[in-house]
């Protein structure tokens, strides 16, 4: 009877995520369209990925890059606006409101704003000229040195405060006499925020760094909205590559053997983090 | 840590604050602004505020971005993926948290380490084995993978809350002679409105804007949500910036009133489990 309750999810999740995630692994061994009958190559496609796939390893550099700029970006933001409201009482809920916001837009409507901004005739630039600010009016998304930072900014826009309402609400759960103790002892806000804060919303700030490194090897909406990947490769990503060889060019099992690569290094990364963790880091 | 108050001078946390603001805000109104000037007035102010307010761009867009079907499928399947989710999520985890099947923590165990499965490991054969059951292209389709992609955070979710109830009212109805169905439809589900709530709002909420799937699983126009709709309308009326801002704030305004009534249950929902990107 217990199981009668579970097994309708369940079966469902293994029909549509598990089942097809074992198929996958076997896709990856061979050359197929995906239509008609696959052929069991062995290894080639992670042979002819690692070794002779310029595309590919560019799009690994920039998941890493990626990477880089999602685990230092949004959470000193975030650190930093959450310990900044922790202080404050007089309009903190309105504040958090608003930081909050931008996270339950679509992503399309995200894209779609920052289209506009980043516009080198009609974005932010201009309008600084406006203002007597010249030098910022520029094609981010169109030139291939800025595409990725770009798409990096607009997709941050959107996450940090999410990262900061997390971080807030751990810190709001911090004994308030550590705080006391940290004044008694004479601490400055630096030492209390070394001290105190960070101390007391490490496990938060860590489970979180380590669901950044995962998603970081995922990322798709952003990039494919904006620029699929241009210009010129510029802001190629694994998923989006993934996407153009399995839809567009109808190489089922050599987009396979990509989702399989981004899945592991995902995973890796994950691996990592729980090792740090049982390594003394004690959170 | 609220107490220390008139302790430490606050004036520059609010100004950084106060310009924080304004930088999550502000781009927000650019779309509605825009939204409401003609093509030839965008042309010479693309940001600021419209000087006269035109309202011909809702309608265009309206029309052209076929926004009533699209926001109906959208709907559609806000509704059914919703209801899936709460009825056969809500089933596994009052049976978890409630009816200690065996084996019960090695099912958490297993159901925790899938839900990391990344979507672009499954895609390609789930997307082969949805042509060959006749499920591409379909609203169906779509539903029956967005219930089990929710499935494992309303799991947890609804479990934990599940687990804070406590169990005198269930057992007070079994000693009336109710059997385990009746027990949940008729004294847990009552009482467990306000999680169902968080929980439908949060995958409500991933739905509502989900992209990636759409995009690879349905290519009839008239199926699309709003999302891959949207995404098309501007690929179409790229530079239309009026038009495709009319469409924008269409799309978000139900998001954001809707946020905005019930913001604490969303953000409690989303920090508590829902931690999608």
């Amino acid at each position: 009877m217990p199981w009668l309750f579970i097994a309708p999810i369940t079966l469902l999740h293994l029909v549509v995520v598990v089942a097809p995630s074992i198929g996958g692994m076997y896709y990856a061994l061979t050359d197929w369209s995906g239509i008609g009958k696959a052929d069991f190559i062995g290894l080639e496609n992670f042979r002819t990925l690692f070794f002779d796939d310029g595309n590919f390893r560019l799009a690994i550099r920039h998941n890493v890059l990626w990477l880089a700029f999602f685990l230092t970006v949004p959470f000193i933001m975030a650190l930093a606006v959450a310990t900044l409201l922790a202080q404050t009482r007089r309009g903190s809920m309105a504040i958090r409101t608003a930081f909050f916001v931008p996270y339950v837009l679509p992503s399309v409507v995200v894209a779609s704003i920052w289209r506009m901004l980043l516009d080198p005739r009609l974005g932010f630039g201009t309008l600084l000229e406006n203002w007597g600010i010249e030098g910022f009016a520029h094609p981010y998304l169109g030139d291939k040195n800025t595409a990725l930072g770009a798409i990096a900014f607009a997709d941050n826009w959107h996450w940090w405060g999410f990262l900061m309402i997390l971080f807030l609400t751990a810190m709001q759960n911090i004994p308030a006499d550590l705080y006391d103790a940290a004044k008694i002892d004479g601490a400055n806000r630096w030492q209390e925020f070394l001290n105190v804060t960070l101390p007391g919303i490490r496990s938060t700030v860590f489970f979180m760094l380590m669901m950044t490194a995962i998603w970081s090897f995922l990322v798709f909406d952003y990039v494919w909205i904006l620029t699929h990947g241009g210009p010129a490769g510029s802001s190629e990503m694994l998923a989006t590559y993934l996407y153009k060889q399995a839809f567009q060019r109808f190489e089922a099992g050599y987009g396979a053997a990509i989702g399989i690569t981004m899945s592991a290094i995902a995973g890796i990364m994950a691996t990592i983090f729980v090792l740090l963790r049982r390594r003394g880091w004690d959170v | 840590m609220f107490r220390r108050r008139g302790r430490t001078n606050l004036i520059p946390n609010y100004i950084i604050l106060l310009l924080l603001v304004c930088f999550a805000l502000g781009p927000i109104l650019v779309p509605l602004f825009n939204s409401l000037k003609t093509p030839q007035e965008l042309g010479t102010n693309p940001i600021g505020l419209p000087r006269a307010v035109h309202m011909e761009n809702y309608v265009n867009a309206w029309v052209q971005g076929e926004f009533a079907t699209t926001l109906t499928n959208s709907l559609i399947y806000v509704v059914f993926t919703v209801a899936g989710v709460l009825l056969l999520g809500g089933m596994a985890a009052y049976s978890l948290a409630r009816l200690d099947p065996p084996g019960g923590n090695l099912y958490l165990v297993y159901m925790l380490t899938l839900s990391t499965l990344p979507f672009w490991l499954y895609v390609i054969p789930l997307f082969i084995m949805w042509r060959n059951l006749g499920l591409l292209n379909t609203r169906a389709g779509l539903i029956i993978m967005y219930v089990a992609f929710n499935s494992p955070f309303a799991i947890f979710l609804l479990r934990s809350f599940f687990m804070s109830l406590s169990r005198d009212f269930e057992d007070a109805a079994r000693v009336d002679g109710a059997n385990e169905w009746q027990v949940m439809t008729r004294v847990v589900i009552p009482i467990m409105w306000p999680a169902f709530l968080t929980v439908g709002l949060v995958v409500a909420l991933g739905v509502w804007s989900e992209f990636q799937a759409a995009l690879i699983f349905l290519q009839k126009d008239e199926l699309l949500p709003v999302t891959t709709s949207y995404y098309n309308f501007t690929q179409r009326f790229g530079r239309d910036w009026s038009l495709t801002s009319a469409g924008a704030v269409m799309m978000t305004v139900p998001v954001l009133a809707l946020f905005l009534l019930l913001q604490r249950r969303f953000v409690t929902g989303l920090t508590q489990g829902g931690l999608k990107m």
